[in-house]
């Protein structure tokens, strides 16, 4: 692969509830109750969907995208043809949440090898409710590929990748050969809207369906590593104090409770 | 054994892996393990002191050149082989930037478990228990991982420094082949940041701002409100930084950063749940707002109804004063 030459990416999708969502725990199941949760793609995962239609826009070629869950997730796939992808797999596995991102990991990196010849895998920097940022290193790692993760820049030039990566105080810049796993963080791009014809078309198209018994991984592999003893929604904060007073009073009020009550200052 | 890997910038050990340190410390203890320390570079003989003042007993210096620069695969691949050889029934790492980018990859080498972000460990029958938030603090999760080793990654800013003391160990240099061509990425560069200021995620005060500022210019505001304040980082809602007036790595939230600071100070941000719960492990959160209704009042330790704009001049006068007490 060389400049002029097209790109085959693979991008991996979460269903999420979305930020918005107030999170309730059946302690039965020890899981988070969907009902009444409204699921979207996860946030970052959306980057990434974006980051790799703007570079098949430049430079040609596929992007596949992949979900991992329930048939439930068709809808997050669906979105992802509206949005411009060519293909969509979902790669359908009834287990509950396990919170494992090795289990995952696993099963992605697996599906990838089931469908290869890519260049690329995109993904989320983390999804948002796991929080794990665990499986694009893990995919790398068990495919031997460079990876570049929390990514606000990406460049691709022939064979070669330039990634500007978040640390603390900083930025990163990562250069690394493809194929490789690159996971998004926002201000990567800005995600496109569907288009009502990609909505129509996506409509129709019939998406493939893999069982993640079918991708020749040992029950072991698929075993979860992680053993959940307790799932709970924080003790809620309490209300404090309210300050009273014009802005003055309650401004030095306030700079004496710090220092004197609370200690921090 | 519990082995903790020492994030070093520069020939310096980072705050958050000394606090990683000391949780280590902690939990050896009840394990009846004892602690040991990792680093990989060249160059690094002179944070033996503070590794063992800390706690740890020994301190494995993995010595080379391909590691002075940090690559996932390089440092993952010497992790590898050193667990590999020592075989710690755990493996602690910050996560920073590089402790979550590192971890995963060594724990896929492994076949392991990991417990990522942890805020809290505990032990019980003779067992490690990780707790971490998920959905950004909305729930909080608790597990054993069913791997040997456990790893796990601590959140900065969360677990307590130990009193240095005055601890001998011994320090064990190992070298660690790396095949020419299995590095395939690695860090050319690091952009600092034009005024080098402190992440939120590492800071002990943050001063963050929302719609309630008006607009980018008046960020200044709350820049030179943390120019006073030691430790300290600005800090934004969604709504401030998805209408361009600051960047996003000031994000806090739930598609921004989760952050655990000593005080978190908000002006003008109303508080939506993804923000609420960002901020939710802030030992002491103040609010100024002038909607007596707004959200973030309901999670405030101190709050002040009222216009910021005529707060922050007297508070910032009165912080002065105290700060230079």
């Amino acid at each position: 692969m060389g400049e002029g030459f097209s790109m085959n990416i693979h991008v991996f999708v979460k269903r999420v509830p979305d930020t918005e969502s107030k999170v309730r725990i059946d302690q039965g199941t020890k899981s988070v109750i969907e009902e009444g949760l409204n699921f979207v793609i996860s946030p970052y995962d959306e980057y990434a969907v974006e980051e790799a239609l703007r570079l098949r826009e430049a430079k040609g070629g596929t992007v596949r995208v992949f979900s991992v869950g329930r048939e439930e997730s068709l809808v997050t796939l669906k979105k992802c043809l509206a949005m411009g992808a060519d293909e969509v797999v979902l790669i359908k596995d009834v287990t509950p949440e396990s919170y494992d991102g090795l289990r995952t990991a696993r099963t992605i990196a697996a599906a990838a090898k089931k469908f290869s010849g890519f260049d690329l895998l995109l993904f989320g920097k983390q999804s948002v409710g796991a929080d794990n940022a665990q499986v694009p290193s893990m995919v790398a790692e068990l495919l031997g590929l460079p990876q570049a993760n929390v990514v606000t820049k990406l460049e691709i030039a022939g064979n070669e990748g330039t990634a500007y990566r978040e640390i603390e105080g900083g930025t990163e810049k990562i250069v690394f050969s493809l194929p490789a796993v690159v996971s998004a963080q926002k201000g990567l791009n800005e995600p496109r809207y569907e288009t009502l014809k990609g909505i129509m078309a996506a409509k129709k198209k019939i998406i493939p369906v893999v069982p993640v018994e079918e991708l020749g991984l040992t029950a072991e592999e698929l075993g979860s590593t992680v053993e959940i003893i307790g799932l709970d929604v924080p003790a809620p904060r309490q209300a404090g104090k309210i300050l009273q007073g014009d802005p003055a009073e309650a401004a030095r009020e306030l700079v004496r409770l710090l220092h004197e009550e609370a200690k921090v200052i | 054994m519990i082995l903790v890997f020492m994030e070093t910038r520069d020939g310096k050990i980072k705050k958050a892996s000394l606090e990683v340190l000391s949780e280590a410390k902690r939990r050896a203890a009840e394990l009846g393990a004892k602690v040991a320390a990792a680093a990989a570079g060249t160059g690094l003989d002179g944070i033996a002191g503070e590794v063992f003042s800390r706690g740890a007993a020994k301190l494995y210096l993995i010595e080379s050149p391909p590691l002075d620069a940090y690559s996932a695969q390089g440092h993952a691949q010497a992790l590898f082989s050193l667990v590999s050889e020592i075989k710690p029934g755990a493996v602690f790492f910050s996560a920073t930037a590089m402790g979550r980018d590192l971890a995963p990859r060594l724990a896929a080498k492994l076949g392991a478990g990991l417990a990522s972000d942890c805020t809290k460990l505990a032990v019980k029958d003779g067992k490690l228990e990780f707790t971490r938030p998920i959905f950004a603090g909305k729930a909080v999760l608790s597990f054993r991982l069913k791997s040997s080793p456990a790893l796990a990654t601590l959140r900065p800013n969360v677990f307590p420094l130990e009193t240095a003391g005055a601890e001998a160990g011994e320090v064990i240099k190992k070298t660690v082949e790396i095949p020419e061509g299995m590095i395939k990425g690695r860090v050319v560069e690091i952009l600092r940041e034009e005024c080098a200021e402190l992440d939120v995620t590492e800071a002990d005060v943050i001063v963050s701002g929302g719609r309630g500022l008006k607009g980018p210019e008046n960020f200044t505001l709350l820049k030179e409100l943390a120019a006073i304040i030691p430790k300290s980082a600005v800090g934004a809602s969604r709504s401030a930084v998805d209408s361009g007036w600051i960047g996003h790595q000031h994000q806090v939230g739930q598609t921004g950063k989760t952050v655990s600071p000593n005080l978190y100070l908000a002006f003008g941000i109303s508080g939506a749940i993804q923000h609420l719960a960002g901020i939710s492990s802030s030992k002491l959160i103040v609010a100024v707002n002038k909607d007596p209704e707004a959200p973030i009042f309901k999670v405030a330790d101190y709050g002040i109804v009222g216009d910021l704009f005529q707060v922050i001049p007297p508070l910032k006068e009165a912080l002065k004063k105290t700060l230079s007490e």
